[in-house]
């Protein structure tokens, strides 16, 4: 057990957590700007972005690396322009593993916070508009707290989501140890050399980071939401 | 000056037509749920929108389909109080109250500060909406509005989510706490008491519409139309037919109505007030009716006597008298009446 541990390359659970991190903040805005914008539309229009913002929450994963290849290949007009442009390539990076990862767990924030909104009592907005408060207050400072328990639960979902993400990550960043290595990967690789053990290792390490940020989280949103009466 | 309201909106099972032109301080809005009130008031807010139409308040345009002006929320400086006060749940009272006050965070303080010890609330600045009664959370919802600095206050049923004792006491206190206030404020209800009791001026809405309005206390004796005098609280009600100058015969209640005053061509039906009968022992007087007690409820302070006009059979007949405490001593000292006499002055002439 200790030389599994001595000897075992820490590379993919920085790479792993920093992703997740990554990809929950860019969820989090992006999901709660989406969710605000989708609320404010039509019926019919509600229904159409829905379903377009939903979508990677429901297509395999795979499926949706592919079309992340499609548009970041560098043999491709949109991957050469970012590549000759501003010399960024998706394909086999870090930035590849964020993609993926924010593509997939996207939905869950978007989701939750569109859900989360969509139960606040109306009239609080109304209340912040006729006492002249300005949108963007309404929305920051009345919305979101009120919001809050679902926004944090679409956090903790996103997060365990982009941390977990396997299906896209490995179709467009692939598993290159040290840069796009992610523990998910490295689980799958070292069990197809039959390796248990180290799989092993990774798997409790998995386990401890996802109850961890779950707990802690809950522990962040309980104390600011203890007294926000819900029923 | 004052408030102008000429507002349109055609909802498919629902038309909203309201137009109410006032600049009395207290205006109450009398109507059944489901009439338009609390749209009406919505409306004057900008939270809901009309088909077409008006509103101005002290002349200044807020809508107006034909100039094209549509204010947001923001800009209308109506204060609106919700039936559940919507007070933001992560703010502290403080943080509130100051929500809707302008100018820097000092001077937001300042005012907060003010209003805190104003309505009563020092020491409560720290609270959670979620941690005050009932009674302090409307307070709290009258401070951010008044803090706000509105032309005008809406409170739309005020006391609802109030118990019966806090509702009196709340009453008595929103009263005082808006003796300062010198814009008009408009509130809606259901309620006739507590209409009665608020406002100057009383519009009565029914499907949509303005039935009846002008000063309370003529709203009150003189409903105008069968509706609005059955919202005032009227439980008696008889068709009528004029036969003289003043002559009245009702037949509902088997009567003939004897009216000292001239008696309109137009009037369809006559209503009675539950509360206004004389019980007459002995000799039958004018306008009289001789009738049969079908049976008593035990009220709070009075009891209700549900009677039957002699020779009416039915339901739809009855006739509702609340008879007050001195009067049944009267009665267990004399028996029942023999009669229940109409006063002709409370009779209620109506459309």
């Amino acid at each position: 057990m200790m030389e599994i541990l001595q000897g075992l390359d820490w590379s993919p659970l920085w790479i792993s957590v920093k992703t997740g991190i990554v990809a929950t903040v860019l969820s989090f805005f992006l999901g709660i700007f989406a969710a605000r914008k989708v609320i404010s539309l039509g019926t019919k229009g509600k229904s159409v972005w829905d379903g377009l913002l939903t979508l990677p929450l429901v297509l395999p994963p795979t499926v949706a690396g592919f079309f992340l290849l499609l548009i970041f290949s560098r043999r491709r007009p949109f991957g050469i322009f970012l590549y000759d442009t501003f010399d960024i390539s998706a394909v086999h990076t870090w930035l590849g593993c964020i993609l993926a990862a924010t593509v997939i767990a996207f939905p869950l924030m978007y989701r939750n916070a569109r859900a989360a909104f969509e139960q606040i009592d109306i009239n609080l907005i109304h209340a912040g508009r006729t006492l002249g408060m300005s949108e963007m207050k309404i929305f920051w400072k009345v919305a979101v707290p009120a919001a809050g328990p679902g926004l944090a639960s679409g956090t903790v979902l996103t997060f365990a989501r982009a941390m977990g993400e396997y299906g896209a990550t490995s179709m467009l960043a692939g598993n290159i140890p040290g840069k796009t290595g992610t523990i998910s990967q490295k689980i799958a690789m070292v069990i197809q050399d039959g390796d248990y053990a180290t799989a092993g290792v990774w798997v409790v390490i998995v386990l401890v980071i996802a109850f961890a940020a779950v707990f802690v989280i809950n522990l962040i949103a309980g104390s600011k939401m203890k007294n926000i009466r819900r029923w | 000056m004052g408030i102008f309201v000429d507002i349109y909106r055609d909802m498919g099972d629902f038309t909203l037509d309201v137009s109410i032109k006032s600049s009395a301080k207290r205006i109450g809005i009398l109507g059944a749920s489901g009439s338009g009130k609390s749209m009406t008031l919505r409306m004057l807010a900008g939270i809901d929108k009309p088909d077409r139409g008006r509103i101005e308040i002290d002349g200044r345009v807020l809508y107006s389909i034909e100039d094209k002006i549509d204010l947001k929320p923001q800009k209308r400086n109506v204060g609106y109080m919700f039936q559940n006060y919507a007070l933001f749940p992560s703010m502290t009272v403080l943080q509130n109250i100051s929500a809707g006050v302008k100018g820097t965070k000092e001077e937001k303080t300042a005012k907060a500060g003010e209003m805190l010890s104003r309505f009563g609330l020092s020491g409560l600045e720290g609270r959670l909406p979620g941690q005050l009664s009932g009674g302090q959370q409307q307070r709290v919802a009258l401070a951010r509005i008044m803090a706000s600095e509105p032309d005008v206050i809406l409170l739309d049923e005020p006391y609802s989510a109030l118990d019966v004792y806090l509702k009196d006491r709340m009453q008595l206190e929103m009263m005082n706490m808006l003796d300062d206030f010198d814009g008009q404020v408009i509130m809606v209800s259901h309620s006739r008491d507590e209409l009665y009791r608020f406002s100057d001026e009383l519009y009565i809405l029914s499907e949509g519409k303005v039935i009846s309005g002008g000063r309370t206390e003529d709203v009150f004796q003189n409903p105008g139309c069968l509706e609005a005098a059955r919202l005032t609280g009227c439980k008696n009600f008889s068709a009528v037919r004029k036969t003289g100058d003043h002559l009245l015969e009702a037949a509902d209640w088997g009567i003939t109505l004897y009216l000292k005053q001239d008696i309109p061509d137009d009037v369809k039906y006559a209503g009675y007030r539950a509360h206004c009968f004389t019980p007459v022992w002995g000799e039958m007087e004018r306008n009289c009716i001789p009738f049969i007690l079908e049976r008593v409820d035990s009220l709070l302070f009075e009891k209700n006597y549900c009677i039957r006009p002699q020779g009416q059979s039915g339901a739809d007949y009855l006739i509702y008298w609340y008879c007050q405490e001195y009067r049944q001593k009267m009665i267990e000292e004399r028996g029942l009446p023999d009669y229940l006499k109409f006063d002709e002055e409370q009779i209620l002439l109506l459309k």
